[in-house]
């Protein structure tokens, strides 16, 4: 996946070593800690962290179980709104969901109750003998679900609970999706994802087909024709481009097929890693590059912004880690070229600064040039065109309507696509923000949909999404 | 700096913080420890007859907060369980190096007047300031007929005071069980069989918690528990009102009180003197924090009777017992109205719910958007505080008395009462 940056060194320290520097970034709290933590939630009525959560996870219900030390009770509170519970209590940005809204974060605590934490506690410390979700009875109805990621297995673990079989189609090798193979090593280390995905599974009813690709070995007519419904969770597939020449030179790649690789690695002291680094972006994406790069031993890493910080889509509590292992920070500059040697090789990159003028961003003649022997894409990712391997090479999927102004698939407020019986929830859609916990709201919310109207036509003579 | 110096029925005492009969003046080191941090008096661990009783393992057990704050102490101990001999010596000589301290000294014997004369004249050449009844310990003692199951009968507190009295000099204060339904019965027999103080409260017959495991109450004696007595911060309202049920007692008004329970800060103990004690003693607070709490504990009150202007103890001592009455003569007139101060409300909802589901209906949620706005509904609200009590904001929500332009009218005059007193027109 990272062809072009074969020409650079390997890592210099051994694969223990570095794996040493990909473990847990937050320890998780103690039993002791998690005491006292708990016992400083309010229990507020109408909880305003629970309104933040995209999920609606009942936050003071858990809270109070693992205080009266149900911690196996908080966990199922937990995963019965968010089944991704675990993942998403390491990566959500709780800073500005729940532990936001806290009440305790008011000006005269300014401390939110350690909610993150806390939903990590209980997750890690409850014990099931069995799946803790019961399925419903049989309906005889199955759904394929395009997409083993946070949206399409919390749309398939939805649909098993309501009593429905379901095909979930995967592209790739493991199921998971960014789980698995988009967010930093560090955030969710060793098999978390895997163990997660199994967990999910446990539930019974819901078979995965890997190295199904819509478009290529899988069309949606087929399914659309063969199951009661569809869902599609296929996230973005396609990064985007700089748009600048040399965009496809040795040394230049997109972070996340990096991060993609740095996941799988069996052997991270084999990674190729440059000596200095440009990241071109400015969310969490490009955070999570930046320093997964100076863990692996990267002498200077650059991660260039052509805004100030106040504009960037990454959280404070992100740009603090990247600030905590020296990521440098190059605000107000705008990528221009990429710099190649007498070999084609990447050597850096040449930026203009730029400036707020009459509110628009503008340049201003000056150039920057910074030395790099990798730059990394984080730009953001996009459906991607047909031809280009993205996520609608499909015919029939091609034709979905898109929201006006982007290319994301148009959905109705049930997630209902403008094809009946086809679903789509997740990344590739617009409603919330590009997160994990989004992801699986959508899944979970599609599912209901999903049982809804499927249940209806069985019931009545009236057509789905009609 | 205030005076914090007392004379407690002839006790004198440089402060009015005493340790209580228990573990922490149960033996010499203790007390001259005691002593060294600025305690002003102790009540030795109670005396017995020979042989001394013997304890068993394990012995205490607590209610515990939230963040494993202690609420309640639970104790099965009994009397002291050395020689009287022993005690009577290390008395002797504490007395004898700190004797600008209180020495008082507990007993406990059988209900018979032959071991009092011949104990008690062992005591006072110890050179003692006093001597305390124990009639209050629920545990243990009782079933061999002492201890609370004296303090439940009036008559015998009198008989054994009567004792006291005869053959000693010292004064004699008696330590009251609130095992009983009205405090007051034991108090006036103290006070008939001529007792110059009582004290109160000893502790409460208590199981706090079990072992769902094992099906077996704390602490755990064997495969076994026993309820103990309870104590700690848990149980000052039940000492209060005690205490105050016997300060406004016509029949026992004035009788000198050392007040009891759950005793841990300066505020606790102003609170049981301005409730008519003249002393206050502690035991569970220094059993968890240790002997130093007394120097907060004297800084503090002092601190306080500066700011007030009150010069020493007697100043505020009983000001608060006035203003303690039978239901009956509270002014049926009085209203008071919450008020939530929207700049302090962190928007948490407790006062809604609370007033919702179980009181009044009187807290209106109002849905902004996102955001939650939380406000009296004045005509609903009877003033009883639940919203000010659940609110986490401290001064968030204050009850405001109106102006009702109506004149002070007890139950004893109201017309809804049917036995009024007082006819209509009087009012």
């Amino acid at each position: 996946m990272i062809e072009s940056l074969q020409h650079l060194p390997p890592a210099t320290a051994t694969h223990a070593a570095l794996a040493d520097r990909f473990t847990d970034l937050a320890p998780s709290l103690t039993a002791r800690q998690a005491a006292i933590e708990s016992a400083r939630c309010l229990y507020c009525y109408d909880a305003p962290c629970t309104r933040a959560c995209p999920t609606g996870i009942d936050v003071a219900s858990f809270i109070r179980n693992i205080h009266d030390q149900n911690v196996t009770g908080a966990a199922i509170g937990i995963l019965k709104q968010n089944i991704f519970g675990g993942a998403c209590s390491r990566v959500c940005p709780t800073e500005i969901l729940c532990e936001d809204a806290c009440v305790r974060n008011n000006v005269l605590e300014a401390q939110p109750v350690k909610i993150g934490l806390l939903q990590r506690h209980a997750i890690d410390n409850a014990h099931f003998d069995t799946h803790p979700f019961q399925r419903a009875p049989a309906t005889g109805k199955t759904v394929a679900v395009v997409g083993a990621g946070p949206a399409g297995l919390a749309c398939a673990h939805r649909l098993a609970m309501l009593g429905h079989d379901v095909v979930v189609f995967e592209a790739r090798e493991k199921s998971g999706g960014l789980n698995e193979y988009g967010i930093a090593k560090y955030k969710l280390p060793g098999d978390f994802a895997q163990r997660e995905v199994d967990f999910l599974l446990s539930i019974g009813g819901i078979e995965v087909r890997h190295g199904h690709i819509l478009g290529v070995n899988l069309q949606l007519q087929d399914l659309h024709t063969r199951y009661d419904a569809v869902f599609l969770g296929i996230g973005l597939g396609a990064s985007r481009r700089l748009g600048l020449t040399g965009e496809d030179a040795p040394g230049l790649s997109a972070a996340v097929d990096y991060i993609s690789t740095l996941r799988q690695a069996q052997d991270l002291a084999a990674l190729p890693v440059p000596r200095r680094a440009i990241v071109i972006g400015a969310g969490n994406t490009a955070i999570d590059m930046a320093v997964q790069l100076k863990r692996l031993g990267a002498d200077e890493v650059t991660l260039v912004y052509r805004r100030g910080v106040e504009a960037m889509s990454a959280t404070g509590h992100e740009i603090e880690i990247a600030k905590q292992n020296f990521v440098h920070m190059r605000t107000w500059a705008a990528p221009l070229e990429v710099l190649l040697d007498a070999a084609g090789r990447v050597r850096g990159m040449r930026f203009e600064e730029t400036r707020m003028e009459a509110g628009r961003l503008a340049g201003t003649g000056a150039i920057v040039e910074i030395a790099a022997d990798a730059v990394f894409k984080a730009i953001g990712q996009t459906m991607g065109k047909s031809g280009d391997g993205g996520s609608l090479d499909d015919p029939l999927a091609r034709e979905l309507e898109r929201d006006a102004g982007s290319d994301k698939i148009h959905v109705d407020s049930f997630f209902r696509t403008a094809l009946p019986g086809v679903y789509a929830g997740g990344d590739c859609v617009a409603p919330g923000q590009d997160l994990t916990v989004q992801a699986v709201q959508h899944g979970k919310m599609a599912a209901l949909a999903i049982h809804g109207d499927i249940q209806s036509i069985s019931s009545t003579s009236f057509a789905a999404g009609a | 700096m205030a005076d914090l110096s007392i004379d407690f029925c002839g006790i004198k005492s440089p402060n009015p913080f005493w340790l209580a009969s228990a573990p922490p003046t149960d033996k010499a080191y203790n007390v001259v420890r005691a002593f060294e941090a600025g305690w002003g008096g102790v009540v030795w661990k109670t005396l017995g007859e020979d042989p001394p009783a013997v304890n068993v393992s394990s012995r205490y057990s607590a209610l515990h907060g939230k963040n494993r704050e202690v609420i309640g102490f639970n104790n099965i101990e009994l009397i002291t369980d050395r020689s009287l001999e022993i005690n009577l010596r290390e008395i002797t000589a504490v007395k004898k190096a700190w004797p600008d301290r209180a020495m008082v000294v507990s007993m406990m014997l059988p209900c018979e007047e032959a071991p009092w004369r011949d104990i008690l004249p062992l005591v006072e050449p110890t050179g003692a300031d006093g001597i305390e009844l124990n009639f209050g310990c629920p545990h243990g003692m009782p079933e061999r007929g002492m201890g609370a199951a004296v303090g439940q009968q009036p008559d015998l507190i009198e008989l054994v005071t009567r004792w006291c009295k005869m053959y000693t000099r010292l004064p004699v204060m008696v330590k009251l069980t609130p095992n009983i339904t009205d405090v007051r019965a034991p108090a006036r027999a103290a006070l008939a069989g001529g007792a110059d103080a009582v004290s109160l409260i000893n502790t409460i017959n208590s199981i706090t918690h079990l072992d769902l495991d094992r099906m077996v109450a704390y602490p755990i004696v064997g495969g076994a528990s026993t309820h103990g007595g309870y104590c700690g911060t848990a149980v000052k309202p039940i000492a209060l009102n005690m205490v105050a049920e016997i300060a406004r007692d016509p029949v026992t008004r004035g009788l000198p009180i050392s007040g009891i329970g759950g005793i841990g800060n300066w505020r606790d103990a102003a609170e049981f003197i301005a409730l008519g004690a003249g002393s206050v003693q502690v035991c569970t607070a220094a059993m968890l924090h240790g002997f130093r709490i007394v120097e907060e504990m004297k800084d503090g009150l002092s601190r306080w009777m500066d700011s007030k202007g009150y010069e020493n103890i007697a100043a505020f001592s009983r000001k608060a017992v006035p203003n303690t009455t039978d239901w009956k003569y509270l002014d049926m007139n009085y209203q008071v109205i919450a008020h939530i101060d929207q700049d302090k409300c962190i928007g948490c909802g407790r006062c809604h719910v609370a007033c919702e589901d179980t009181s009044h209906q009187a807290v209106a949620r109002l849905v902004e958007g996102n955001a939650r706005r939380y406000e009296i509904i004045d005509a609903e609200c009877v003033g009883c505080n639940l919203c000010e009590i659940t609110c986490p904001v401290e001064g968030c929500i204050t009850m405001v008395p109106q102006q009702t332009g109506k004149p002070y009218m007890n139950w004893t005059q109201d017309a809804r009462n049917p036995r009024a007193e007082v006819a209509l027109d009087e009012v």
